[in-house]
């Protein structure tokens, strides 16, 4: 059993750290400033950790189930906050004008408004996620309502991802966007069924 | 609270109408790259073209080191006349320079053709497109700001358009 944690261990720790790796001997990197770079890699950690997220709240990974897992998706989440303020931030430092085009909608990359919008949605899980008690919202709706933000922040996240042409190498770029898609899949179309059982119960 | 249909249906037509949408605007993009020349109707300014944009870019020989060349013509809207000693201004992310950089920045004349070359150092991808910006911005005519996207990050060379409308 301890054989098989470490190797999901380190199939995850691959997926993640293989694609910045590569990223990292990019020939882009020489002509590019630190605060660039730094912007690059933070949008790449947050794609990493959008692979990590779903797995830590089903309680799937060894030696962090419920509700260990639990804790652990909330302070991810942080830090995904976290890296997607670096990238944005570090971006809009780079070219303001190309930023705001991004942000006001207004920008000719065809993957700006999927970046864009999953920011917002992550915005909305951090901010819903802080005050939900507050806002007297019921575990079911709270439910509800970070299943469906979780959609837009993973399928925002890797078309953005894909459709960006830069530091990250292709293949690997894919094949992580990919675990992304699998992970997310299975545990909130998971949720969703026994959301949808518990209603008809 | 009215019923949300919250079923593996409800997140599979959610999520792809998110994807279709988003991808849409690749299939129809919006915005002009070369003009296929319709009686010569003026050029619209590209979004996004202005970014970067400094004024007065020195004319020059060549940017920088050179190894990449941007190429296009100038004609005058309506009869599609070509228009001779146009400044062209140039300017984008090259392996020199980033775009708000002064050394990024240059700009050429076009030939009697209409037509004008520069070359500069070799464009690299910023913020996730291969791309450049060109901007005729002399005042006879009204300016226009274009962005023009590499087909591919090897390519090395890029061209772009103008047709101008008079000021």
């Amino acid at each position: 059993m301890r054989a098989k944690g470490t190797l999901v261990w380190a199939a995850l720790a691959a997926a993640i750290a293989v694609p910045l790796a590569l990223a990292a001997t990019s020939e882009l990197i020489a002509y590019r400033g630190p605060v660039y770079v730094i912007a690059a890699f933070a949008g790449m950690v947050a794609l990493g950790l959008t692979l990590v997220q779903p797995l830590l709240i089903a309680g799937i990974l060894p030696g962090v189930a419920l509700p260990r897992g639990r804790r652990a998706h909330l302070w991810i989440g942080a830090v995904l906050l976290f890296a997607v303020l670096i990238h944005v931030g570090g971006l809009w430092i780079t070219s303001p004008p190309d930023m705001l085009d991004a942000l006001t909608f207004t920008s000719p990359t065809p993957f700006s408004p999927f970046g864009v919008v999953a920011m917002w949605a992550i915005f909305a899980v951090a901010l819903l996620a802080a005050f939900r008690r507050r806002l007297g919202m019921t575990p079911r709706r709270w439910r509800v309502v970070h299943l469906s933000l979780a959609v837009v922040i993973v399928i925002g996240g890797v078309a953005h991802a894909m459709l960006v042409e830069g530091t990250m190498e292709t293949l690997t770029k894919a094949a992580l966007c990919a675990l992304v898609l699998a992970a997310a899949i299975k545990v909130i179309g998971a949720r969703v069924w026994s959301t949808r059982a518990k209603s008809r119960a | 609270m009215t019923h949300v249909k919250f079923d593996r249906r409800g997140l599979i037509i959610g999520a792809s109408s998110m994807l279709a949408a988003g991808v849409s605007g690749l299939v129809l993009p919006a915005g002009a790259q070369g003009q296929v020349a319709q009686g010569f109707a003026p050029t619209q300014s590209m979004p996004g073209g202005s970014n970067n944009y400094q004024k007065g870019a020195k004319i020059l020989e060549r940017i920088g080191k050179g190894g990449f060349w941007m190429s296009g013509t100038v004609r005058r809207a309506g009869d599609g006349a070509p228009l001779a000693g146009q400044r062209i201004q140039i300017w984008a992310h090259t392996v020199e320079g980033q775009e708000h950089e002064p050394q990024s920045h240059g700009a050429t004349l076009t030939d009697k053709e209409g037509k004008f070359r520069l070359e500069m150092p070799q464009i690299i991808p910023l913020f996730g497109q291969p791309h450049g910006h060109l901007a005729y911005d002399s005042g006879e005519f009204k300016t226009v700001f274009l962005r023009p996207v590499m087909r591919s990050a090897k390519d090395k060379s890029l061209e772009a358009h103008f047709i101008l409308q008079p000021a």
